[in-house]
């Protein structure tokens, strides 16, 4: 497989490019300027046949959802760019922006131009407090340079972006939420129909769409939606941000094209297991993807790929487990996660995640029954795709795939009374 | 006396001017920040005081503010230190490191704040820092890496009055004064907008 040609990050190494000039100097803007000269249906267009997908989890092609925007509504219409990254194991947002802001503010521009939208509000999460400062600062330069504000360079069009600060609640990633906490309300998802496209923010039709996502847009412009597909595959065409963490050498944020084999990412770019030990089990897309294990070392990391093989892609979180990390602590510390998380809207989520933790956690610590494992898979089944959003889908996966690629160490668990781990480690088991 | 009296009137004013007129409601999470930053949490006034400038109730000001983490509606230590634990950070040794930092600052589990009232201890679920865990913020600004003696180091430095700097922008002097910049208002002083090293 030949080296990537970088495109999202193909600008890490210049840390001049955090500001405006040294953007421009990189020909920053100039998808924008290009889009400015372009009909909102020539831009949805481009876009469309780019086969671009929402890199937050879903991969909802973006074109499309930008073309299911209503106009003539009368109202406003609004893009929301969710900068809420909080998935377990995913922060590839946060270093996209670290790096370049400008081209966030460039794809979230030609997103407002495409509908229509004359502000944009940006949804960090609380806890990025210094990467808030370094895009108020990229924003503040943009409306300095004419790229934001009143007239967008020169063009008699209006773009104003709003930063808007999260507080800590992972509920709000999720697109509804999110709207209910921009508008001053608790941060519980709302029910669709009527989707955000048609009744978003302030009742008005809105896109919301992640950083990673919107940052492939200037490009898609300048270079064309042929270019784009230069890389990847059919259904899933581009390069995808990849965050690996855990149990490896070179944990890190790594640009990937699309479709390339776990394997490849996990010796090449990562360095391989931490301390050359073997791999147990990983997360293709953040803790609510149902883990895989040493089996799955060549999936292809696509969105079809990755769900062929019983997962998701989700964010392209990869969180790698070795050889001395049991399972099931691992699995109480994500649905653990869950329990916290969960905004207490619907009964399986809300009592499935904090029971399923209680039920985890004695069974870690050696006071496991033989019914809990059947009583754990039986919560499984009925969490999933049992409540409103997709939180207590994450719960869900979590113990059901914990439980089908592991159920030998969930059983020792019990048989032992104790970590099997742990009580190796001690050199007590026999 | 009203929080927002003065300068912080004319703040808070400038914070709901940034949302729609008909959608003032949209301010009241960085209102709840900025009360934060005057009174080193969130009081029960400063909750009707919000409710009353943006028209809703104390009521609905309390469900905010209640619903996320980063509101402290009890009193809390001048310093705000965050341990993740969640998997990434705990698969590098995110457990010991929450512990260390308990010891250290002298906060036993349960505990809000240090008796001295330096220091409040939170588990933390991701910070989005997982390709440098364990990650630990102090006062939301980001250390990478952290091991106990790290932990040790930090505390020990913070309370001989020392704010370590952190791994990326400036150091935060208090999560009071994190709380300013979470309002999305300048921090006193203007700190330098540092470079992130290339990669």
């Amino acid at each position: 497989m030949s080296p990537l040609e970088p495109r999202l990050t193909r600008h890490w190494g210049d840390p001049s490019v955090i500001g405006v000039d040294g953007y421009e100097a990189v020909d920053g803007y100039a998808g924008l300027r290009q889009a400015l000269g372009m009909a909102d249906a020539d831009i949805v267009e481009v876009v469309k046949a780019s086969g671009l997908r929402g890199r937050g989890g879903a991969g909802f092609p973006t074109g499309m959802k930008w073309g299911f925007v209503p106009r003539e509504t009368g109202k406003p219409t609004y893009v929301v760019v969710n900068y809420d990254e909080s998935e377990p194991g995913t922060c590839n947002n946060r270093e996209l922006v670290e790096r370049e802001p400008h081209r966030l503010l460039e794809g979230s521009a030609i997103a407002a131009l495409a509908i229509g939208c004359e502000t944009v509000f940006i949804y960090i999460r609380g806890e990025y407090l210094w990467q808030g400062t370094v895009l108020q600062r990229a924003i503040d330069e943009a409306y300095a340079k004419g790229y934001l504000g009143a007239d967008v360079m020169g063009s008699g069009t209006r773009i104003d972006v709003v930063l808007h600060r999260g507080a800590g609640a992972y509920i709000c990633g999720e697109e509804t939420a999110l709207l209910n906490s921009l508008e001053g309300l608790r941060g519980q998802p709302r029910l669709r129909p009527p989707f955000p496209a048609v009744e978003g923010l302030y009742a008005s039709p809105t896109v919301i769409n992640n950083v990673e996502t919107l940052m492939n847009v200037p490009d898609i412009v300048t270079k064309g939606a042929d270019w784009f597909r230069e890389l990847g595959t059919e259904k899933s065409p581009g390069s995808k941000m990849v965050t690996v963490s855990g149990k490896v050498e070179r944990p890190g944020n790594y640009e990937i094209e699309l479709g390339t084999p776990f394997r490849v990412v996990l010796e090449e770019l990562a360095g391989g297991v931490l301390g050359g030990r073997s791999i147990k089990a990983w997360t293709p897309g953040g803790s609510s993807t149902p883990m895989l294990t040493a089996e799955h070392l060549d999936v292809a990391l696509d969105y079809e790929s990755v769900a062929a093989a019983g997962s998701m892609l989700g964010t392209g979180a990869i969180m790698v487990m070795d050889e001395t990390d049991c399972v099931v602590d691992c699995a109480t510390r994500m649905v653990k996660f869950y329990a916290h998380e969960s905004c207490g809207k619907c009964t399986p989520c809300r009592e499935g995640s904090w029971w399923a933790t209680r039920v985890l956690g004695r069974l870690e610590e050696g006071h496991g029954r033989p019914e809990d494992i059947p009583l754990m898979s039986e919560m499984g089944t009925n969490i999933l795709f049992r409540a409103f959003c997709a939180l207590a889908d994450g719960t869900a996966s979590v113990i059901n795939s914990s439980l089908k690629h592991f159920m030998d160490e969930y059983e020792a668990h019990v048989r032992l009374g104790a970590c099997p781990l742990k009580v190796e480690h001690v050199g007590v088991a026999s | 006396m009203a929080l927002f009296e003065g300068r912080a009137g004319d703040e808070a004013r400038r914070i709901v001017e940034r949302y729609p007129a008909a959608h003032r409601r949209s301010a009241v999470m960085p209102l709840l920040y900025l009360a934060q930053s005057i009174e080193g949490m969130v009081t029960r006034d400063a909750l009707r005081e919000i409710g009353e400038m943006l028209g809703i109730t104390t009521a609905e000001v309390e469900a905010v503010a209640t619903f996320y983490t980063m509101y402290r509606l009890r009193p809390t230590g001048t310093h705000l230190v965050n341990v993740c634990t969640n998997l990434a950070c705990k698969l590098r040794g995110a457990d010991a490191v929450y512990e260390a930092a308990h010891r250290e600052a002298g906060v036993s589990h349960g505990q809000e704040m240090s008796d001295d009232g330096l220091f409040t201890v939170h588990e933390e679920e991701c910070l989005g820092v997982c390709d440098l865990a364990p990650a630990v913020q102090v006062n939301f600004a980001n250390h990478d890496g952290v091991t106990p003696e790290r932990m040790r180091e930090l505390i020990g430095r913070l309370r001989g009055g020392d704010v370590p700097a952190p791994a990326r922008g400036p150091a935060m002097p208090s999560f009071a004064a994190a709380s300013r910049v979470l309002a999305g208002l300048d921090p006193e002083p203007e700190p330098a907008l540092e470079e992130v090293p290339p990669a």
